[in-house]
């Protein structure tokens, strides 16, 4: 619902805005410009995330997920308790983390998407016994009884992805190097020091959010 | 710092090569699996293009129209008016916070002007990489991981993403005064 109005509002303020400043033909031609662009950028991202997921199949179909997410089991239960043990979404939620934090770039969107699918699933398996026992319905997981709102998994999982924690953020050292920086990886230090804070804060405040419905 | 470059560089195919070596080893159908992944994959990519197109569209009329740079401007004049002077944020990495919810691209075009003007290792220069390090673009990933799945309810999930926005853009301007 939110998206439905920031979406909106972005739209609808800003032919406002060009049709008081006179800039409305720069948004004629900007509209048509973007969706180009968009599609272009889909193209280039189909190769790349078209073979990160095979890879992510070659690791998921050895079991490598499987073993990284055993190594990373006190993490995983720490940040999503509810979450059953040796699901697969724990998997997904590990080989993310591990890409994210590898700055992988686009092998992040596979991973991301495969464990929302878990997690979605996990939340229909939830509801299903929810509605085989149905005296238990005022247990923990009454809350989340429609399939179309956010699971505290799914939300504490997308916050921390957002709070992208990233060992060397190869991008940026790049820009850096490109535009003449005499240190372009001077960035390294201080950008874990704040993606370290964020990730912190990020946690605790999924904690807090997840605990008080 | 060679060393840092050189992991850099090495970093993917690594990964790769350690995947492929693992899954041979446990006489696996590597190729078989990849050939399913690669198409798994591409379908992801059809099912988020609408999601893409959808926001990217948005942001360009929001962006060509003005209407940003007068947001960023009314941004600004709140920010200097702030009283307290150890809060005050350099004016320029108002824009780019905002920018980054919605756009990689857009926000990597803002830095970029940033560095043709200040330079790369200047206070703001350096704030504005510090920034783009610790922040990822929100709406994109809600976009398409949430419509991925049908959800429709994000709860609390965008309120806290633009808190945790604005605490890189504080955390990055103070811990980039260290640095400088």
């Amino acid at each position: 619902m939110m998206l439905d109005i920031l979406w909106s509002f972005l739209i609808l303020i800003g032919i406002a805005v060009a049709a008081i400043t006179g800039n409305i033909e720069a948004v004629s031609t900007g509209i048509l410009a973007s969706a180009k662009d968009a599609i272009e950028l889909l193209i280039v991202m189909a190769g790349v995330v078209a073979m990160w997921n095979g890879f992510l199949y070659i690791a998921d179909g050895s079991d490598l997920t499987r073993l990284l997410a055993r190594k990373m089991k006190p993490l995983l239960k720490f940040l999503f308790p509810s979450l059953p043990q040796d699901h697969i979404a724990g998997d997904y939620i590990c080989a993310n983390f591990i890409a994210n934090m590898l700055g992988l770039g686009w092998a992040c969107t596979p991973t991301g998407l495969s464990a929302m699918k878990a997690l979605k699933e996990l939340e229909q398996e939830r509801l299903r016994t929810n509605i085989n026992h149905s005296d238990n319905s005022f247990s923990k997981s009454h809350k989340q009884l429609s399939l179309d709102t956010a699971s505290d998994e799914m939300c504490t999982f997308l916050i921390l992805n957002i709070s992208s924690l990233q060992l060397i953020p190869m991008n940026l050292i790049a820009y850096r190097s490109q535009y003449g920086s005499p240190q372009p990886m001077a960035v390294i230090i201080p950008g874990l020091i704040t993606t370290t804070l964020t990730t912190v804060i990020a946690i605790i405040i999924c904690k807090v959010m997840c605990h008080r419905q | 710092m060679r060393l840092i470059s050189y992991i850099s560089v090495m970093i993917i195919p690594l990964v790769i090569f350690y995947i492929t070596l693992h899954a041979l080893l446990m006489r696996k159908h590597v190729f078989e699996l990849f050939l399913n992944g690669a198409k798994q994959g591409l379908l992801t990519v059809f099912e988020i293009a609408p999601s893409l197109i959808g926001l990217l569209v948005a942001v360009g009329i929001f962006r060509n129209s003005g209407a940003l740079d007068l947001f960023c401007n009314f941004l600004t004049t709140v920010n200097n008016s702030l009283p307290f002077s150890t809060l005050t944020l350099p004016p320029e990495l108002l824009p780019l916070t905002f920018l980054k919810l919605f756009s990689s691209s857009g926000a990597n075009a803002l830095l970029f002007d940033i560095f043709k003007k200040h330079g790369t290792d200047s206070y703001i220069g350096f704030a504005a990489s510090v920034l783009l390090c610790c922040t990822e673009t929100l709406f994109y990933t809600i976009s398409i991981y949430f419509t991925s799945v049908q959800i429709k309810k994000t709860r609390w999930v965008i309120p806290v993403g633009i808190l945790l926005s604005l605490v890189s853009l504080i955390s990055s301007a103070w811990i980039a005064r260290l640095f400088v």
